[in-house]
């Protein structure tokens, strides 16, 4: 039987690990973050998020430098993204040990490059990532350039749109429950669970096990993700999936 | 012992090389026929669509002597994901395309019966062994292993099927037919028990 994944993500700016809230990238965690992947793999998280916040070129240029030297201790997968929006980006980062693609601002932009890249690597290994705020009447919006830009796309049309096309996966963030230690969006998760087909990735505010169980139960995603929780506490990992198996959820030991 | 990774271009390749040189052996990425002939044993790995996978290899000019060293000359073969797919005969993914046809069959689209069990099949998922094998020698039963792939490989014999794997439908996780063998899901990446498994077709690369 498949199992509900926990998925540790990293938000990487200029090579170093950042705490973000609401998609403000506060502190930095980690200098190296090296160590965290190391700890990760060694925690048995089921699958790393690497993304990349960096907004220059040349600092670009490094992420893949740091995903190289992060894979090769690194024995579960790795989606790694930011500003990818070529067919030699994809094949950048892959080459450099990840095994899926993160997508963003630009399937919005061009959403024919998702066809582009699902015929060339896969549509497993693409992976769209969609970034929602709420607005007034409680519409869940999507967003790019991290936040920044609205689209005018609902959540559940832009996903439906994104599958279409290609994506094989949908990592699912509520930049208003970002870093706030609130839980998931549960409303954002469903609707965008009961629109696709394909796995949904829950991001953005969960800090317990409690609030993973939400995301799997009430959210009804097929993996639940985290941040800071993951990187503020000795052991965090086991602890998390310890706490769900004893909720009955399916978690690999 | 060297181990060589064929390089056809389909990315994926660093965490193979990476799971190889932790298990120990000499790991060369390999884009020329020479250079798989020189090595102890091949890894098929692959992240894609199986008609750019088919056209990469014929385009290095990996066809022949992926066939002669594997087929011919028994050379231990390991395939992982579209690696272990590109074995078959042939697939229907994005139109009808020809595999290597080292072992019987056909590549499939998954089709689960129940709808709550999604494509892409993404995650970990237990095995069944269902064959003693040296690739799961000394592997705790029902081991978990990272899946990616909405696509599968249907034995034309049973006999060389060596695991199954369950997702609203039963199907072939691992291949064996001689020293052509095949992996559905990436051990690269299913951290113990892939290592394990790594060092099992090593081992048994070593013995051929």
């Amino acid at each position: 039987m498949l199992k509900k994944r926990v998925i540790a993500v990293l938000i990487l700016r200029q090579g170093e690990v950042v705490q973000s809230v609401q998609f403000r990238h506060t502190n930095v965690i980690h200098k190296d973050p090296r160590f965290a992947v190391e700890y990760f793999s060694k925690w048995d998280a089921d699958e790393l998020v690497i993304l990349d916040v960096t907004r220059t070129d040349e600092h670009r240029a490094r992420f893949l430098d740091t995903l190289e030297r992060l894979s090769r201790t690194c024995f579960v997968p790795i989606s790694a993204g930011g500003w990818l929006r070529s067919c030699a980006d994809i094949d950048g980062v892959l080459s450099r040990g990840a095994d899926k693609a993160v997508i963003n601002t630009e399937a919005l932009h061009r959403p024919v490059f998702l066809e582009e890249a699902a015929r060339r690597f896969g549509s497993q290994c693409i992976v769209v990532g969609i970034d929602c705020r709420r607005d007034d009447r409680g519409e869940h919006m999507v967003h790019v350039d991290r936040g920044r830009e609205p689209t005018g796309w609902r959540a559940e049309a832009w996903a439906r749109e994104a599958v279409a096309r290609g994506a094989g996966e949908i990592f699912l963030c509520s930049i208003d429950n970002d870093g706030m230690r609130c839980g998931y969006d549960l409303p954002l998760l469903r609707k965008v669970v009961d629109a696709v087909s394909v796995p949904v990735i829950a991001f953005g505010g969960a800090s317990s096990a409690e609030h993973m169980a939400e995301g799997l139960r009430q959210g009804g995603v097929e993996a639940v993700s985290a941040a800071n929780v993951f990187h503020y506490s000795e052991n965090s990992m086991r602890k998390m999936k310890r706490a769900l198996r004893a909720m009955g959820i399916h978690v690999r030991r | 012992m060297r181990v060589a990774i064929v390089d056809f271009g389909m990315g994926n390749l660093r965490s193979v090389a990476n799971a190889l040189e932790f298990v120990g052996v000499e790991v060369r990425l390999a884009r020329r026929p020479q250079e798989l002939a020189d090595a102890a044993a091949l890894v098929l790995p692959g992240v894609g669509a199986f008609g750019a996978g088919m056209e990469h290899i014929r385009g290095f000019g990996l066809l022949e002597p992926l066939l002669r060293l594997a087929g011919e000359e028994g050379r231990p073969l390991l395939g992982i994901c579209l690696g272990m797919q590109l074995l078959a005969d042939g697939s229907e993914e994005y139109g009808s395309h020809r595999g290597l046809g080292l072992i019987p069959g056909r590549v499939k689209r998954l089709a689960p019966a129940d709808p709550a069990c999604k494509v892409p099949h993404i995650g970990w998922n237990d095995l069944e062994v269902v064959r003693p094998d040296p690739l799961f020698r000394g592997i705790a039963e029902m081991p978990d292993y990272y899946f990616v792939h909405s696509w599968h490989f249907v034995p034309e014999r049973e006999a060389d099927a060596a695991a199954y794997c369950d997702h609203g439908q039963r199907f072939v996780a691992a291949v064996a037919s001689g020293p052509v063998t095949g992996v559905q899901f990436h051990p690269e990446k299913s951290q113990r028990d892939g290592i394990a498994l790594l060092r099992n077709f090593c081992e048994f690369a070593r013995r051929c």
